[in-house]
């Protein structure tokens, strides 16, 4: 007798949606409450898991099979393997955070119905999901589904004049790439047909032996094109990027958080599972093109985000230039630069989220107001906030120390040893992050206190609670990454060996005659 | 990862058993501790916070002691002791332990750092009574100890890089530590900002280093370094000097430290003149077996140093800042040590000897500024002290001990070391060597000029003081640290030279002593007569210059050497003009194009794509409507593609 873990952590959620849509519309405490004990619960559920997961295990686990449309091959079908993990326990963590942090958003926002909250677990049941699945078809699903709850997100419960258009130029990008990715998808289909055995199976379709073997070197191509762009869309890379400032902007800060934080990590750890696995051909022929996009989007994201005058959407093009380094990581196929890339994600989604965070708490303080030059001096009035803010912004900019150093030394690492050149332009986003952070910092925190911000509170015990969670697998992640290393190491191994790609040796070596150090590599 | 044989004439490492060495890590965690019970436990611990900051830098020097006292119980040879403490990350082959090396280079710093560190701690105490965040600066002053730690005792590049990057963020907090000054805000985003250049050299090299050698660990990098050509290893070795440069504020990167004086004083005693500035000169002394076989970059390394030398000299004697004409001089002693620094092995032990030295010093000379400082209302500006020997006599002594040993005066301690830099330029031979030679010689002498300038317009001739003015002595836990820097200024480079202790100390991991130590051959050489005629010069043209009542409180236009030398050479002006206002106008066209050029194409699409929609839905409005409408175009497309792949 095995639990059905993955089923009951999408479930849960979905269930729980449904309950808080069923609470009487005045009682929004009441649902507040439900929404919180319910994320706490999956947080639990997920929690358990990974502590059962065995890094040295099977490759997928927690897997559960069931045929759901027996004729086209579509399962319904959800097991994880480390990366997949390590991202579901990010959603899991960062979702009742989120929760705390919108527990006061919600009277001052446009709309203040209980439905927000209702759409959070709807998100969260499709998020873990989305990663749990391993059914191509199945993860189709969800990865269009998932735009409803955000679309309403942002349409309906965001910030400002302009949400409805942003919510709509969300919805218009990500359907833009979902119907590409529906053609790779019926194509996928198609193939594995042709082969013998028409399934959404992932296991059936990808490696060497798997379904998708045979098919032959253009139609792989544009099978890879179709799933890419779609990933790079949701990622968002360089130049199909905008929609994701305009969303941040007009997000709730929550939102955003739920967005940038795990969203967007789908479209990279699908890069990494469906781009790379099933057209692992197609993946190393397309590996410049990745690359030099990948470049362009790290420094190209960092410049625009320096020049930018809205908070969230600042924060949102570091991200897009955070999202560089991660596909960096992931074309440059070393298992460095792999598991580099997906620790970025878990990373970025601890260092990001508790950026868009403390950008919520500051807009609270400041009437909604999201411009950096409505700040200045608040470290004066509010120390803890500030402080928080810096170590938050200094992860952001990779300190050593600081969970993301680790993620993104790695993507460096495993990028020079092959690719050398484009690992050293990529350190120009490394001076770059400093100057985004830091002026941020500069311009809102220090120097004279602005007198309109006279009386603004420092965090208080809620916020506290919202963030000091993400600063301390910050921290700890950044001294001890590597529990995270172990569990994600195996499945990048996995990963390689699908590819048929694998790490350079070094040119020269160690001395041969100290023997020692080489001999234990 | 241990027990490795030995190579071109360095020790051989072992592992830690037992004893104080296993716990070296303690050293650090200590301080690690005072900072994080400082930060988290708030106001509660304001009281007593500062008290435990010093206890934590003051067991950590005592730990540093015993470590020593362990060391020196062993054979030379067995001087090289690693410490596993964890292992920090590991992909594939990329295996990064955190671990310690303990040996006689890294411990001449940790003592250097605990030591001078734990004195500055107290001092502190006073200097910063007046200040309601005195608790944070002391947490601050404890994570900047541990993390120069971490970067002094790494065994591998890059956990050294992790110390590298927390000092940077402790110097960055401490520079902007009165955060309400703008200035002081502004410094401090400069300052990481380009230190942040020079680390993309030390990224960079470490990745150099991986990818040929597939390992960062020192030992095993050193041991293999004549397989890997000469081509990569001048490459690596200019990488870290970039690196270097960042950090020790040499050219070009030097731009942040004059600026870096917004912190408070002690922290420019701690951090901008005795520790954290002197980490490219030992990035450089460590990395001795890479540089060794890099002889262009070894080269690139001793003009860097010397052009800095100069550099901050011509800076120091025009600046009427105290502490901006104290951190010109401590550009240039750090040019100093990276010339030396730059000439291998003969150089090494000479570099450490003048940084320790300078270590206290220059620590002095900057707590006896801020002495005055406290007691001139925090003016800054030399013009407006003057006379004040009578007023703060133990400051006037401990500065003068202090502003003795760095012009040179023989027998004090700036004098053996320096006369070491001096010795081992000309004794590095060739043309290169005279050139280098004459350039520290020439230094002794602008040393003595901008040092006595110091001296003479604060302590002597007529008080200029401001109207409100009332200086008093410092209370004595201020003064105290101050004469034990003095007495360490005046004696310990005799401690150290004679014999060559420090030399033969540092020798298993730098290299013995070239020749025997010979005082009499020190006090004749022409050389160190040269520096010694240039020193008085020095000393006697600020004495007609300074030393009377003829000083105006405005500085006067000067020539355009003066006017270059107050501007810092430029150094800003280059950095706007080239990289500053360019990158402004870069930053602005990219925006203007994201806006209008990618977003502009995406939002034009859509509206053609929505005027076509609306065409076909006439009667129909609103959003879920047009949602249904993008699904059935889609749909369309999609159908259409399929049959498209198929037939093809």
């Amino acid at each position: 007798m095995t639990i059905p873990w993955l089923t009951l952590a999408i479930a849960l959620p979905a269930l729980g949606s449904l309950i808080v849509a069923l609470i009487p519309r005045e009682r929004v405490e009441l649902a507040k409450r439900v929404t919180l004990a319910c994320t706490l619960v999956v947080l639990a559920i997920v929690g358990a898991m990974a502590l059962n997961f065995d890094p040295s295990g099977d490759r997928l686990q927690f897997t559960e099979v069931h045929p759901w449309i027996a004729r086209f091959g579509v399962h319904y079908a959800v097991g994880v393997d480390g990366i997949a993990l390590t991202l579901i326990v990010l959603s899991a963590l960062l979702v009742p955070l989120v929760v705390l942090a919108a527990w006061k958003e919600q009277e001052e926002a446009a709309d203040r119905g209980k439905g927000y909250f209702a759409l959070i677990l709807l998100l969260e049941a499709m998020m873990i999901g989305v990663f749990a699945a391993i059914d191509v078809f199945l993860f189709y699903v969800l990865f269009e589904a998932m735009l409803i709850p955000v679309y309403f997100m942002i349409g309906r419960y965001g910030r400002g004049e302009d949400r409805r258009y942003a919510a709509m130029k969300f919805l218009l990008y990500s359907l833009a790439g979902g119907l590409l990715m529906l053609v790779s998808v019926i194509g996928v289909y198609a193939y594995s047909a042709q082969a013998g055995n028409g399934t959404f199976l992932w296991s059936e379709l990808a490696g060497p032996e798997g379904l998708l073997a045979g098919v032959d070197t253009g139609a792989a191509r544009w099978l890879f094109l179709g799933f890419f762009v779609a990933f790079a869309i949701k990622a968002p890379m360089w130049p199909v990027h905008t929609w994701l400032p305009t969303a941040a902007g007009s997000a709730r800060p929550g939102t955003a958080v739920l967005l940038v934080g795990v969203l967007d990590k789908v479209g990279t750890y699908g890069m990494l599972r469906y781009c790379l696995e099933l057209f692992p051909g197609a993946a190393k022929w397309f590996v410049w093109p990745v690359v030099v996009l990948s470049l362009v989007s790290i420094i190209y994201g960092a410049i625009v985000a320096i020049g930018q005058s809205d908070m969230l959407r600042l924060i949102a093009y570091t991200s897009v230039s955070h999202f560089g380094f991660i596909t960096l990581g992931i074309f440059a196929m070393t298992s460095q630069g792999q598991s580099g890339a997906a620790l970025y994600m878990v990373n970025h989604g601890f260092s990001t989220g508790a950026l868009f965070l403390l950008a919520g708490f500051l807009i609270a303080r400041n009437n909604g107001s999201a411009q950096i030059a409505d700040y200045g001096g608040l470290q004066k009035a509010a120390p803890v906030l500030a402080g928080t803010f810096l170590v938050v912004g200094l992860s952001s900019l990779a300190l050593p120390g600081l969970s993301p150093f680790v993620s993104e030394f790695l993507v460096f690492v495993g990028t020079f040893t092959v690719l050398p050149v484009p690992a050293i332009i990529a350190t120009i986003g490394v001076v770059l992050a400093a100057l985004y952070i830091l002026w941020l910092y500069q311009r809102t925190m220090t120097g004279p206190l602005r007198e309109k911000l006279a009386g603004v509170k420092d965090l208080s015990g809620r916020e506290l609670w919202a963030v000091a969670p993400l600063v301390a697998v910050i921290i700890l992640f950044g001294v001890f990454p590597q529990p995270l290393l172990n569990v994600i190491n195996p499945a990048v191994e996995h990963t390689m060996q699908q590819v048929d790609v694998s790490d350079p040796a070094p040119a020269v070596g160690v001395d041969q005659a100290s023997g020692q150090e080489g001999a234990d590599e | 990862m241990t027990s490795t044989l030995a190579a071109g004439g360095y020790a051989a490492t072992t592992a830690a058993d037992g004893g104080v060495l296993s716990y070296a890590w303690l050293m650090i965690a200590l301080p690690l501790l005072g900072a994080a019970v400082l930060l988290l436990g708030g106001k509660r611990t304001n009281a007593w916070g500062h008290w435990l900051a010093i206890a934590a830098a003051l067991s950590s020097f005592v730990w540093a002691v015993l470590s020593l006292g362990q060391l020196l119980g062993r054979a030379p040879e067995e001087r090289s002791v690693t410490v596993h403490v964890y292992q920090w990350i590991k992909v594939g082959t990329f295996d990064i332990d955190l671990s310690l090396l303990i040996d006689p280079l890294s411990m001449t710093f940790a003592l250097l750092i605990t030591g001078v560190g734990s004195l500055i701690h107290i001092y502190s105490v006073g200097y910063m009574a007046h200040d309601e965040n005195r608790r944070r600066f002391f947490a601050y002053l404890n994570l900047f100890v541990a993390a120069m730690l971490v970067l002094v005792l790494a065994d591998n590049y890059a956990v050294l890089f992790l110390g590298w990057e927390g000092v940077g963020l402790a110097s960055y907090l401490l520079i902007g530590f009165w955060q309400h000054k703008p200035a002081a805000a502004v410094a401090a985003k400069k300052a990481f900002l380009i230190n942040r250049v020079g680390d993309i050299g030390l990224l960079v090299s470490i990745m150099l280093l991986f990818t040929t050698f597939g390992t960062v660990t020192f030992h095993p990098v050193f041991e293999s370094v004549d397989g890997a050509g000469r081509g990569l290893m001048t490459a690596v070795g200019l990488l870290l000097l970039l690196g270097a440069c960042g950090k020790s504020a040499q050219l070009p990167l030097q731009a942040w430290l004059l600026d870096a004086m917004e912190g408070p004083t002690p922290v420019s005693a701690l951090i901008h003149a005795a520790t954290m500035v002197t980490a490219g000169v030992y990035l450089i002394v460590r990395s001795g077996p890479i540089f060794e076989a890099a002889p262009t970059a070894q080269l690139v390394v001793t003009i860097v140093g010397a052009a800095t030398l100069l550099a901050g000299a011509i800076i120091g004697c025009a600046k009427d800042d105290i502490k901006k004409a104290l951190a010109g001089s401590t550009m240039s002693q750090i040019g100093y040590m990276t010339l030396a620094a730059g000439l291998g092995p003969i150089g090494y032990a000479a570099a450490i000897a003048h940084l320790v030295t300078h270590g206290f010093f220059k620590a002095g000379l900057f707590l006896g500024a801020g002495s005055v400082m406290h007691a001139m209302n925090d003016e800054v500006d030399m013009r407006r002290y003057g006379g004040l020997r009578t007023v703060m006599p133990v400051t006037f002594a401990t500065f003068g001990v202090g502003y003795l040993a760095i012009i040179g005066v023989p027998f004090l301690s700036g004098w053996w070391t320096k006369e070491g830099i001096i010795q081992a330029a000309f004794d590095s031979g060739g043309l290169t060597g005279q050139i280098l030679g004459w350039v520290t010689v020439l230094g002794a002498g602008l040393t003595a000029f901008y040092m006595s300038r110091i001296m003479f317009l604060t302590f002597f001739g007529t008080k200029r003081w401001a109207k409100d003015a009332n200086p008093h002595e410092s209370p004595a836990v201020m003064t105290v640290p101050m004469i034990i820097l003095a007495i360490g200024s005046a004696a310990l480079g005799a401690v150290l030279v004679v014999n060559y202790t420090l030399a033969n100390f540092l020798a298993p991991v730098v290299g013995a002593p070239a020749h025997e130590f010979d005082l009499v051959h020190m006090l004749t050489s022409p050389y160190s007569l040269a520096a010694l005629v240039l020193m008085i010069v020095g000393v006697a043209y600020a004495w007609v210059r300074y030393a009377n009542d003829k000083v105006p409180v405005t500085a006067p236009k000067g020539n355009f050497i003066t006017v270059a030398a107050r501007e810092e050479l430029y150094g800003n002006a280059i950095n706007e003009g080239l990289f500053m206002r360019p990158g402004q106008q870069l930053t602005r066209a990219t925006v203007a194009f994201d806006d209008h050029g990618v977003d502009g194409v995406v939002t034009g699409i859509a509206r053609s794509v929505r005027a076509a929609s609306e065409n076909l839905r006439l009667t129909q409005t609103g959003f879920a409507r047009s949602y249904a409408l993008t699904m059935l175009f889609g749909a369309a497309v999609v159908v259409v593609t399929t049959l498209g792949v198929n037939l093809a």
